[in-house]
C-alpha cells in the first residue's frame, strides 16, 4: 500500500461520483435534461467535488503529519533509558530506527533489542497508517457521494456551485506563490534568529574573518569558529563585478547590433544562438570554468609572470559574465525595441546617422530600462551558485585582486549544508543567515529593477 | 527674417523667370515586398512653395513623401524605383549620402515625436550632430531662431531645460518643426502634421507653414482638403498608388480636370 | 530679450546661411568613421558571445567523445566449483557472495607467469576493474550450469588502463607523473599483442548507476532520478500555475491584494535558486520530516521555483487571446468559467505549454537547490520511485566534476552532453509547438 495507490483509489471514486451524479440528475427529471437548472454533467462534477475534496484535504494533512506523528509515537514507546536522550542523540537514534525498519545498515555496531523492537513498531505503524488512510479516504468519499446525491434536485444550481468550487481552488492556487515567499522569509528569519543566539549579529555583519569550523568536542581548543560575513560579501561583489564587466558591454552591444543593425537573417540565426547560451545549465558553466577557463588563466598568468590562482575570481567572474550575456542582451533588446519608431524617424529625419541616433536618442530614451535590466543581471550574478561552487575558492580572502581566490555567499551556503550536518550547530544555521542576506540583497535589487522597468514600459505604452 | 537667404532665393527665382523646380520626380515606383504601393509618379515640386499631397487613406501619398528623403530606407522590405532629382542630383544615386540628404530634406511626422530630452536639446540635436554650430553661443542663437521660426520661442523661452515631452500636443509638434528647421534644410516634408492636434493648434501650425515657405520648400501630406486649400500653392491628388492630378491649388479645388479628383474633393469617396 | 537683440542673434549666429548642406558634408567623414566603429563594437560583441559558445561546446563535446568507448579484456577463466560453490548447493546466496576475485587474479597470473612479487601481482590485478567480478557473478547466477567450465569473459579494465589505451595518459611522461607505471604499460602492451584487449562501445555508461570506479559509473540512475523529479515538478507546477494564471488574468479584481500577488510572483521569479533549496531544507525536510535525497522533495522545490515562470507565461498566453472571442462567447450566454474553459484556455494552451516546457527545461538543469536537500548523496542503486533516494543529472555532473579520477572528466563531459541533448529536445519541442499553433489575430 502506498500513497499513489491511495490517490488512485480516490480518483476512481471521484470518477464514479461523476457518473452517479449525472445519472441521478437525469433520473430526477425523467430524462428531460432541459428541466434541470444546469446541464447534467455539472451535477456529475458536483458529486465529484464532494467525493474528491475531503479526501484530498485529508490526504495532504496525512502526508504532512504522518512522519512526525509516527516518530513521536515511536519515541513514546521507547524504554526510559532511550526516551530521555539529548536531542542530537535522539535524532541519530530515530535515523537508525528508520533505517533499520527499511532493512538498511545503521550507525550502531550492536543493535539493541529495544531499538530493534522500536524499528518493528515503526514499520508496523507505517503500514497501518497507510491502511487507515485508505479506509478513511474511501469512507469520506462515499459519504460525500451519498450526501451530495441526496441533494440533487432539478432546481439545484449545480453549475454555480461547481463554478464557485473551481473559483476557490483557483484562488488557493494563486496564493501558493505568496505562501512560497512567506515560507522562504519565515524559514530564513527563524533559522537566522537561532543563529544570532549563538553568534552576535554585529560579529556576523561586520566581522572581517570567516572560518566556520566549530569545535567537534566541547573540550577542543582554539576552534570556536569565526562568522564574519564581510569577506564573503566582498568576494561576491568582486566576482559579480567581473561578471558585469563582461556581460554589460557585450550584452548591450549585442542587443544594439541585433535590434538596430542586423539584417533579419542574421538576427534570426544569432538570437537563438544567444538563447542557447542562456539555456545551458549553470553546472555546465561551472565545469567549463573549472576545467578550461581557470587553467587557461593560470597558464597565461605564468607566461606573463603573474601569479593567478587556479581558483581565481577572474575565471569564475568571466564565465559567469558569459552566462549573463544573453540575459542582458535579451532584456536590453526588449527595452530598445520598446523605444517608439517615431523617435528613430525623428532623428533620421534630421539626418542623424544610425550610431548617432542610437547613442543620442535611443539609449538615453531606453536608459531607465537598461539600468533596470543591468540590475536584474547583477542580482542574478549575486545569486548564482554552481559556477562559483565549482570554480571559485573556499578560502575567505578579503581582497580586491581578481587573480586571487575568493569565496562567495552562495559557495559558503553550499559548503556549510552539503553533507550530513547536525542541524542545530552554528555552522549550519550560519548558512541560513547567509541565505537571508542573499535573499534581502537580491530582493531589493529586483524590486528596484522591476519598478524601473515597469515605469519605463508605461512611458511608451 | 533672414536677409541673405531671402535674397539668394529671390535672385534664383528671378533669374529663372519662373518658379524654380526644387524636387523633380520621374517614374517613381515603390514596392513593399511584392506589393506595389506607388505607380509611376511624375511630380515637380517648386522651390519656396507649399505643395500639398492629398488623397484617400492608403493612396500612397505618405509613401511618396517618405521616399523624398529616403525615409523608406529604414523599412527593410521597401524598394524604390525611378528618379527623384533634388537640385539636379538623383537622390537615389549610389553616390548620394543619405545622412547628407536628410540634412537637406528634413521631415516632420504625423505624431509629434520629441526626444525625451529638454526642449533646448531637442532643437540643438540636429545642429550638434551635423556640427553646424561652432560654439555654445552660436548654438544658442540657432535654437532661438528655430524656436522663433516655429512660433514657440515666447512660450518656452523661460523653460528651455524642461523636457520636450511635457509640452502640449500642438507645442510638441511646433517643437518638432523647430527641430527640423534648426538644421536649415532646403526642403521640409510634413506627414499630416496636424492630424493629432486640436483645431487651435492646427491653425497655429498652418500659419507657421505659410511663414516657413519664405525660406523653405515644403511638401505636406494632409487628410484635410481645407488644410490643403489654406496652406498650399500646388496640390497633387493621389489615388490607389497613382498620381491622378497635380495643379495650382486654386484650380484644383474649383475646377479639377479629373473626375476622380472631383469625386474626392466633393466628398463622394475618401 | 528685445527685438533688436533677437535680430542681432539671428543675423549674427542664427541660421546664417539659408542651408547647411556644405557644413554637413564636411562632417560626414568623421561621422561615418564613428558609425563604422560603433557597428564594429556590435559585431565584436556578438562574435565574442558566439565564440565562447563555440569554445564551450567544442571543449565539452571533444572531451565527451572518449567516454563512448571502454577498454575491455577478453579473459579466459576457469570457474572452479571449489571456489564458487564448494558444497554444490547452487544456492543464489552462495553464488552471489563467492570469491570471483580469486578466479580473475588466477587468470591474470596465468597470463603472466613471470610476475611473482606480491607488489607486482597486486599491480597486475589492479589493471582489471574491480567491477569485473560482477560480470562473472551475473553470468553464473543466470546460468549456474557454467560452473566448472572454462570460458572467456569480456571484462572492463581499470580506468587508468582505459585512459592509457585512449592516449589520455601518455607513456612518454616520466613515471612519477602518471598513474600507470612502466611495468603496467609493458604488461598492457603484452596483453594487446595477444589480441585480448579490445575497445567497445561503453554501454555501462548509459545503463548503470553511479560508482566510485569511473569504468563502472553510469548516468542511468541519475536519469531516472531526473525523470521522477521532473514528473513531480510537472504534476505540481503545471496545474497550480495554470489555475493561478487563469484566476489572476481573468477573474481577480484589481485591488491591492492581487497587485501584491503580482509583484510577489515577479520577484519570486528572480529569487536565487539556492534560496529555494534552503526553503526545501527548512520546511520540507526539517519541518515536515520528508525524506532526504528523494525526488519527491526535489520535485516540490523545483515546482515552487518553476511556478512563477509558468504563471507568467500562462498569463501572457491568456492575454494574447483577443477580447472579441470572449465577447462572442459571453454574447451567447456562456458563464465566465465556460468562456474560459471552452474558448480562452484551448486557444491559450499552446502558449501555456511552451512556457511550461521552458520552465521544465530550467528545472531539469537546476543543481543548487537540490544540493541543499541532500540529492548530492552517493547513490548506486537505480531509484524505483519518487520516494527512493536518488540524484539527478546535473547533480551527477557536479559530483563527477568534483572527482579526482581523470576518467571522470570524460564521463562528466558525456553526462553534460546527455543533459544538453535532453534540454535541446525540450526546447526544440517548445519552438515547434509555438510554430505549429502560432496564431496571428
Amino acid at each position: 500500500m502506498s500513497f499513489p495507490v491511495i490517490l488512485g483509489v480516490l480518483v476512481l471514486l471521484t470518477i464514479l461520483g461523476f457518473f452517479v451524479g449525472r445519472s441521478r440528475a437525469m433520473g430526477v427529471v425523467g430524462g428531460q435534461a432541459n428541466q434541470l437548472h444546469s446541464r447534467p454533467h455539472y451535477y456529475g462534477h458536483f458529486i465529484g467535488a464532494w467525493c474528491a475534496i475531503p479526501g484530498v484535504l485529508l490526504f495532504l494533512a496525512w502526508v504532512a503529519l504522518e512522519t512526525s506523528v509516527i516518530e513521536s509515537m515511536v519515541i513514546a514507546s521507547l524504554p526510559p533509558n532511550l526516551a530521555n536522550l539529548p536531542q542530537a542523540e535522539m535524532n541519530l537514534l530515530i535515523n537508525d530506527i528508520v533505517n533499520l525498519s527499511r532493512g538498511d545498515v545503521t550507525s550502531r555496531a550492536v543493535v539493541e533489542t529495544d531499538v530493534r523492537a522500536a524499528a518493528d513498531f515503526y514499520a508496523q505503524l507505517k503500514s497501518s497508517s497507510k491502511t487507515l488512510l485508505l479506509a478513511i479516504t474511501v469512507v469520506l468519499a462515499l459519504a460525500g457521494m451519498l450526501f451530495a446525491r441526496a441533494r440533487i434536485a432539478p432546481d439545484l444550481r449545480a453549475r454555480n456551485r461547481v463554478e464557485r468550487v473551481v473559483m476557490i481552488i483557483m484562488i488557493i492556487c494563486s496564493t501558493i506563490a505568496v505562501l512560497t515567499t512567506i515560507g522562504i522569509v519565515l524559514s530564513l528569519v527563524f533559522e537566522s534568529l537561532r543563529f544570532f543566539q549563538k553568534v552576535a549579529p554585529t560579529d556576523f555583519i561586520f566581522g572581517l574573518e570567516w572560518s566556520p569550523q566549530t569545535a567537534l568536542r566541547a573540550d577542543q581548543v582554539g576552534a570556536t569558529g569565526l562568522f564574519g560575513a564581510i569577506p564573503l560579501l566582498a568576494g561576491t561583489m568582486l566576482i559579480s563585478f567581473i561578471a558585469m564587466c563582461v556581460a554589460a558591454p557585450v550584452g548591450l552591444m549585442a542587443a544594439i547590433y541585433m535590434s538596430e543593425y542586423a539584417p533579419a537573417k542574421v538576427r534570426g540565426a544569432v538570437k537563438p544562438a544567444l538563447e542557447v547560451l542562456a539555456g545551458i545549465p549553470t553546472v555546465v558553466y561551472g565545469f567549463f570554468a573549472a576545467l578550461t577557463v581557470a587553467p587557461f588563466f593560470r597558464d597565461t598568468g605564468i607566461e606573463l609572470g603573474l601569479v593567478i590562482s587556479s581558483e581565481s575570481a577572474l575565471a569564475a567572474g568571466m564565465v559567469m559574465g558569459i552566462m549573463i550575456i544573453p540575459f542582458v542582451s535579451s532584456l536590453s533588446d526588449d527595452v530598445i525595441s520598446a523605444v517608439p519608431q517615431s523617435l528613430r524617424e525623428g532623428a533620421y529625419g534630421l539626418g542623424a546617422t544610425k550610431s548617432e541616433t542610437i547613442k543620442q536618442v535611443i539609449l538615453p530614451a531606453a536608459l531607465p530600462g537598461i539600468v533596470g535590466s543591468l540590475l536584474l543581471a547583477v542580482s542574478r550574478a549575486i545569486g548564482e551558485t554552481m559556477i562559483v561552487v565549482m570554480a571559485a575558492g573556499l578560502a575567505a580572502n578579503l581582497t580586491a585582486n581578481p587573480f586571487e581566490a575568493v569565496t562567495t555567499v552562495t559557495v559558503q551556503i553550499v559548503t556549510l549544508l552539503v553533507g550530513d550536518q547536525e542541524f542545530d550547530s552554528a555552522k549550519t544555521l550560519a548558512a541560513f543567515a547567509l541565505g537571508l542576506i542573499l535573499f534581502c540583497v537580491t530582493l531589493v535589487l529586483n524590486i528596484i529593477a522591476l519598478s524601473i522597468v515597469n515605469k519605463y514600459r508605461e512611458q511608451y505604452d | 527674417m533672414n536677409d541673405s537667404a531671402t535674397n539668394e532665393t529671390q535672385a534664383g527665382t528671378d533669374a529663372a523667370g519662373d518658379e524654380k523646380v526644387k524636387l523633380l520626380s520621374r517614374g517613381v515606383k515603390v514596392f513593399y515586398g511584392d506589393k506595389q504601393a506607388l505607380f509611376d509618379v511624375d511630380l515637380d515640386i517648386n522651390e519656396n512653395e507649399v505643395t500639398a499631397l492629398i488623397g484617400p487613406s492608403g493612396c500612397g501619398k505618405s509613401t511618396y513623401l517618405r521616399s523624398l528623403n529616403r525615409m523608406n530606407d529604414t523599412i527593410d522590405i521597401c524598394r524604390v524605383e525611378g528618379d527623384i532629382i533634388l537640385d539636379g542630383d538623383n537622390i537615389y544615386d549610389k553616390a548620394v549620402d543619405v545622412v547628407h540628404l536628410r540634412a537637406r530634406v528634413g521631415m516632420v511626422f504625423q505624431k509629434p515625436n520629441p526626444f525625451p530630452k529638454s526642449i533646448y536639446d531637442n532643437v540643438a540635436y540636429g545642429p550638434r550632430i551635423h556640427g553646424i554650430a561652432t560654439g555654445k553661443e552660436e548654438l544658442d542663437g540657432i535654437v532661438q531662431t528655430a524656436l522663433e521660426k516655429a512660433g514657440l520661442w515666447t512660450e518656452v523661452k523661460d523653460r528651455l531645460d524642461a523636457p520636450g515631452t511635457g509640452l502640449s500636443g500642438g507645442q510638441q509638434q511646433r517643437l518638432c518643426i523647430a527641430r527640423a528647421v534648426a538644421v536649415s534644410p532646403e526642403v521640409i516634408l510634413m506627414d499630416e502634421p496636424c492630424s493629432a492636434l486640436d483645431p487651435i493648434a492646427t491653425a497655429k501650425i498652418e500659419e507657421l507653414i505659410d511663414e516657413l515657405r519664405e525660406n523653405f520648400t515644403i511638401v505636406i501630406v494632409t487628410h484635410s482638403m481645407q488644410q490643403a486649400a489654406r496652406v498650399s500653392q500646388k496640390t497633387a491628388f493621389f489615388h490607389l498608388g497613382y498620381l491622378v492630378e497635380v495643379d495650382e491649388t486654386e484650380k484644383m479645388f474649383t475646377n479639377p480636370s479629373d473626375e476622380r479628383t472631383q469625386g474626392y474633393i466633393t466628398g463622394r469617396f475618401g | 530679450m528685445t527685438d533688436a537683440t533677437t535680430m542681432n542673434a539671428v543675423s549674427g549666429s542664427g541660421l546664417r546661411k539659408s542651408h547647411s548642406g556644405d557644413i554637413v558634408k564636411a562632417s560626414l567623414k568623421r561621422r561615418y568613421a564613428a558609425e563604422k566603429r560603433f557597428r564594429a563594437y556590435g559585431i565584436a560583441a556578438i562574435l565574442f558571445a558566439l565564440s565562447m559558445l563555440a569554445i564551450l561546446f567544442s571543449t565539452i563535446i571533444g572531451k565527451a567523445v572518449p567516454a563512448l568507448t571502454q577498454t575491455m579484456i577478453q579473459l579466459e577463466i576457469t570457474l572452479y566449483p571449489q571456489d564458487i560453490d564448494p558444497d554444490g548447493t547452487r544456492d543464489p546466496d552462495v553464488l552471489s557472495t563467492a570469491n570471483y576475485r580469486k578466479l580473475i587474479r588466477q587468470a591474470m597470473f596465468d597470463l603472466f607467469p613471470d610476475v611473482t612479487s606480491r607488489r607486482d601481482k597486486r599491480q597486475l590485478y589492479d589493471m582489471i576493474s574491480p567491477g569485473a567480478v560482477f560480470t562473472i557473478r551475473d553470468q553464473v547466477l543466470k546460468d549456474p550450469s557454467l560452473i566448472g567450465q572454462r570460458m572467456t569473459f569480456q571484462m572492463p579494465m581499470s580506468d587508468d588502463i582505459d585512459q592509457l589505451n585512449k592516449g589520455a595518459i601518455r607513456a612518454d611522461l616520466p613515471e612519477s607523473e602518471r598513474r600507470v607505471n612502466d611495468k603496467q604499460i609493458a604488461w598492457f602492451k603484452r596483453l594487446e599483442s595477444r589480441g585480448i584487449v579490445e575497445t567497445v562501445f561503453n554501454t555501462t555508461f548509459f545503463t548503470a548507476g553511479d560508482s566510485r570506479e569511473p569504468e563502472l559509473a553510469g548516468i542511468w540512475g541519475a536519469a531516472v532520478g531526473s525523470f521522477f523529479t521532473m514528473m513531480v515538478t510537472l504534476l505540481i507546477a503545471f496545474p497550480i500555475g495554470v489555475l493561478s494564471a487563469v484566476y489572476l488574468e481573468e477573474f481577480a479584481p484589481v485591488n491591492r491584494w492581487t497587485q501584491a500577488i503580482e509583484v510577489n510572483i515577479n520577484n519570486l521569479a528572480a529569487v536565487p535558486s539556492i534560496v529555494f533549496g534552503l526553503l526545501g531544507l527548512a520546511v520540507f525536510i526539517n519541518f515536515f520530516g520528508m525524506p532526504r535525497s528523494a525526488p519527491v522533495v526535489g520535485g516540490l522545490v523545483l515546482a515552487l521555483m518553476t511556478l512563477p515562470t509558468i504563471i507568467i507565461a500562462a498569463r501572457s498566453a491568456l492575454k494574447s487571446v483577443p477580447p472579441s472571442i470572449r465577447e462572442a462567447a459571453f454574447g451567447l450566454g456562456a458563464s465566465h468559467l465556460q468562456v474560459i474553459t471552452h474558448h480562452v484556455l484551448p486557444l491559450a494552451m499552446p502558449g501555456i505549454l511552451t512556457g511550461t516546457i521552458i520552465g521544465m527545461a530550467q528545472a531539469l538543469g537546476e543543481t543548487a537547490p537540490l544540493l541543499m536537500i541532500g540529492m548530492v548523496a552517493f547513490i548506486v542503486d537505480i531509484p524505483g520511485g519518487p520516494l527512493d533516494p536518488s540524484t539527478v543529472l546535473p547533480v551527477q555532473i557536479f559530483i563527477w566534476a568534483d572527482s579526482p579520477e581523470r576518467a571522470f572528466v570524460e564521463r562528466t563531459s558525456a553526462a553534460i552532453c546527455v543533459l544538453l541533448s535532453f534540454l535541446v529536445i525540450m526546447n526544440v519541442g517548445a519552438v515547434l509547438l509555438r510554430k505549429r499553433f502560432e496564431r496571428k489575430w
